[in-house]
């Protein structure tokens, strides 16, 4: 069995488990799963201002998917993308309101700066864990929450107390009349084109260049790259700072594309937390990302159809989609089986060629 | 106000706020001390403030007064349950034990909300009318200051914390069922040579942390908030991770590091009655744990370093 085609069955057979453990749940809660899952096709699918809302909930999932899977690919852990998708979306909407400057230019430099500011956010897990040995995952963890009330903080400040920040110059916006006029007026807006971008700068960084070299080595095996002369501290803090920025990026797609603002949250967004989802049902790869970021972002936006239309609350979705984490990440189990099949199957071959 | 009534004031409700810190931080300790990571304590902590909100609900009127306590006993068993989702995963499965433990938080989150909207109609409970009820300590009240500071109104459930830490400590570091916890938190290999069986005693962790866990629930759903709703439990699981690690991996200094946070926690409620607190900007007192755990992390508040074999499944016959 080839690690290939595990690494392309585990998902899949995965997806089916969470579809069908959703629809046990729903069937003894007295629900109609049927009913439920085709409310859920209708949200994903059902018109195109479905389709167009669809597209916008994918949008900054591709950018946390990427975010994660790029930690991954270099050996660590990143659960802070929430922390660092927040402050960039701080950022962009910051550089919206505050800054005058030619349509266009306005927008990319928005965009840039969230690059920074998610960027930077995850510069001091970087630095901690280089320099000091400090494990990421309680920092990130530690940096969601202390990006959390900063933000909250930053807000109130912005706007003299109040629950929101000014809405961003036109100048900025990269959402579009035309894709909202060909979509039944829905929020998709341009970001898409960006994410497709990053996908391709991902694996452009990872697989075409020295840099995504030296990374992927120094994630593989620490005290060999540095034995081949690379730097090891360096290379570490490059990696968290490029995932951080990717996270950046997804919440500027938020500040310039759907709201134009950014609200005070009481609570995460939760979309970080689902890019680690997105990028272990894509197998860290940047295509697969793009395919883990379609399934959770269509997951997540069909969802929000199925207590009108079915009756069914929108959190059987996210109780799906921990389903489906658990299924993959105990890949294991599923991997046993399938070799088994296999090796039961080979078994009945010669037994069949020996008669 | 003289500093005197601040103390006064502000104690109690930092013992308050502290307790179920404490209780899940422990929880935490015995994972992390077997080899587990639970970063998972936060769903189970939305299931203890779910289900011991629910059964308030229903059994107030049968119970009385002993309704709470029943409520956390129910939640214990139910957080243990529920944190066998994690120990399959984890320990069986050999599943990565963050990406279970972030599984496990969604998973509880939105069982606990969906099952709200099915029960109840609505995204949130009502109120409970029978809360943690609040009593003195006899002969010990009467002692000047301090009496009125720790011994007066004093919620049964901050008891319980400060016994389940001293208990806690006892256990992981004076009976062999602590040993064994310890010795395959930091060598599976060498205790699963000595014949611990490893799997069992993570198991056995997972479990204490998830009725842990449930406890720390029901007593923030009981004593402070009064009903559930999605974001009743807000990263107060992982503020208890903070203790853990602040506390270095020790009930005892979780104990100590939890009372702390709760004191942050709760001056960032009632610290804008009280004069110099009210001019600390707010958001200093919400990031002052998680900066303060970064720091300890970081070696700048004395070194902590965690279990050597924590996070990584045992698998036998592996070097």
């Amino acid at each position: 069995m080839s690690s290939r085609f595990n690494a392309i069955m585990i998902p899949i057979i995965s997806i089916i488990l969470g579809l069908i453990v959703g629809a046990i749940v729903m069937a003894s809660t007295g629900f109609n799963p049927v009913d439920g899952y085709l409310a859920l096709w209708e949200g994903i699918f059902g018109d195109t201002y479905n389709i167009g809302e669809t597209v916008r909930t994918i949008i900054p999932y591709v950018f946390a998917g990427l975010a994660v899977a790029f930690a991954f690919r270099t050996g660590m852990f990143n659960i802070g993308v929430e922390g660092q998708l927040i402050m960039g979306w701080l950022a962009a909407a910051y550089v919206g309101y505050a800054f005058n400057l030619p349509t266009g230019l306005h927008a990319v430099v928005a965009i840039l700066a969230a690059a920074v500011a998610g960027g930077l956010w995850a510069f001091i897990p970087g630095l901690l864990k280089a320099k000091l040995q400090v494990h990421e995952v309680i920092v990130t963890i530690m940096m969601n929450y202390i990006a959390l009330h900063v933000v909250n903080a930053a807000i109130s400040a912005m706007s003299n107390g109040g629950e929101k920040t000014p809405d961003i110059h036109d100048s900025a916006r990269i959402s579009s009349e035309f894709l909202s006029s060909i979509t039944q007026y829905s929020r998709l807006h341009w970001g898409f084109i960006v994410a497709i971008l990053a996908v391709i700068i991902m694996w452009f960084i990872l697989e075409k260049t020295k840099t995504g070299y030296e990374l992927k080595a120094v994630g593989f095996n620490k005290n060999a790259s540095e034995y081949a002369g690379m730097n090891v501290s360096r290379n570490i803090i490059m990696a968290m700072v490029i995932s951080g920025a990717f996270a950046g990026l997804g919440g500027a797609m938020e500040a310039l594309g759907t709201f134009g603002n950014i609200s005070r949250m009481t609570a995460f967004t939760g979309i970080g937390f689902d890019g680690i989802a997105v990028a272990l049902l894509g197998a860290n790869q940047p295509f697969g990302v793009l395919l883990g970021a379609i399934l959770f972002g269509g997951l997540k936006n069909g969802g929000t159809n199925m207590p009108s239309a079915a009756g069914i609350p929108d959190e059987i979705v996210t109780i799906v989609i921990a389903l489906i984490i658990f299924f993959v990440a105990s890949g294991y189990i599923i991997q046993l089986a399938l070799s088994k099949i296999a090796k039961n199957k080979a078994a009945k071959k010669t037994v069949k060629e020996e008669k | 106000m003289s500093f005197l009534d601040v103390l006064e004031f502000i104690i109690p409700s930092a013992i308050l706020y502290a307790s179920p810190l404490i209780i899940t931080a422990i929880g935490g300790v015995f994972t992390e001390r077997s080899g587990v990571v639970n970063i998972g304590l936060e769903g189970i902590m939305v299931i203890g403030a779910f289900i011991s909100i629910v059964f308030n609900l229903s059994f107030a009127d049968q119970l009385g007064t002993w309704t709470p306590w029943v409520g956390l006993l129910v939640a214990m068993v139910v957080g243990l349950l529920f944190s066998l989702i994690l120990a399959v995963a984890a320990v069986s499965l050999r599943a990565d034990q963050t990406v279970s433990g972030v599984a496990l938080n969604m998973l509880a989150l939105a069982v606990a909300v969906f099952s709200t909207k099915l029960i109840y109609e609505k995204g949130q409970t009502d109120s409970i009318s029978q809360r943690f009820s609040r009593f003195d300590i006899p002969v010990l009240s009467d002692i000047p200051v301090l009496g009125k500071m720790f011994f007066t109104d004093v919620y049964g459930t901050s008891i319980l914390a400060i016994v389940v830490a001293i208990l806690a400590w006892f256990v992981l570091f004076k009976t062999p069922f602590g040993l064994r916890i310890r010795s395959v938190g930091e060598h599976p290999m060498a205790a699963d040579t000595m014949g611990v069986k490893v799997t069992r005693i993570r198991y056995y962790a997972v479990m204490i942390s998830g009725a842990l866990g449930g406890i720390g629930g029901a007593i923030y759903a009981q004593a402070i908030t009064g009903n559930f709703a999605a974001n009743t439990i807000s990263g107060q699981g992982f503020i208890a991770i903070a203790a853990m690690i602040f506390g270095k991996w020790h009930p005892l200094g979780a104990l100590g590091a939890a009372l702390f946070f709760g004191l942050a926690q709760s001056l960032s409620i009632v610290g804008t009655s009280i004069p110099y607190v009210r001019d600390v900007p707010e958001v200093v007192l919400f990031i002052l744990p998680y900066v303060l755990t970064i720091l300890a992390l970081a070696g700048f508040v004395g070194k902590a370093t965690a279990p050597k074999a924590s996070g990584k499944p045992y698998i036998k016959g592996k070097r």
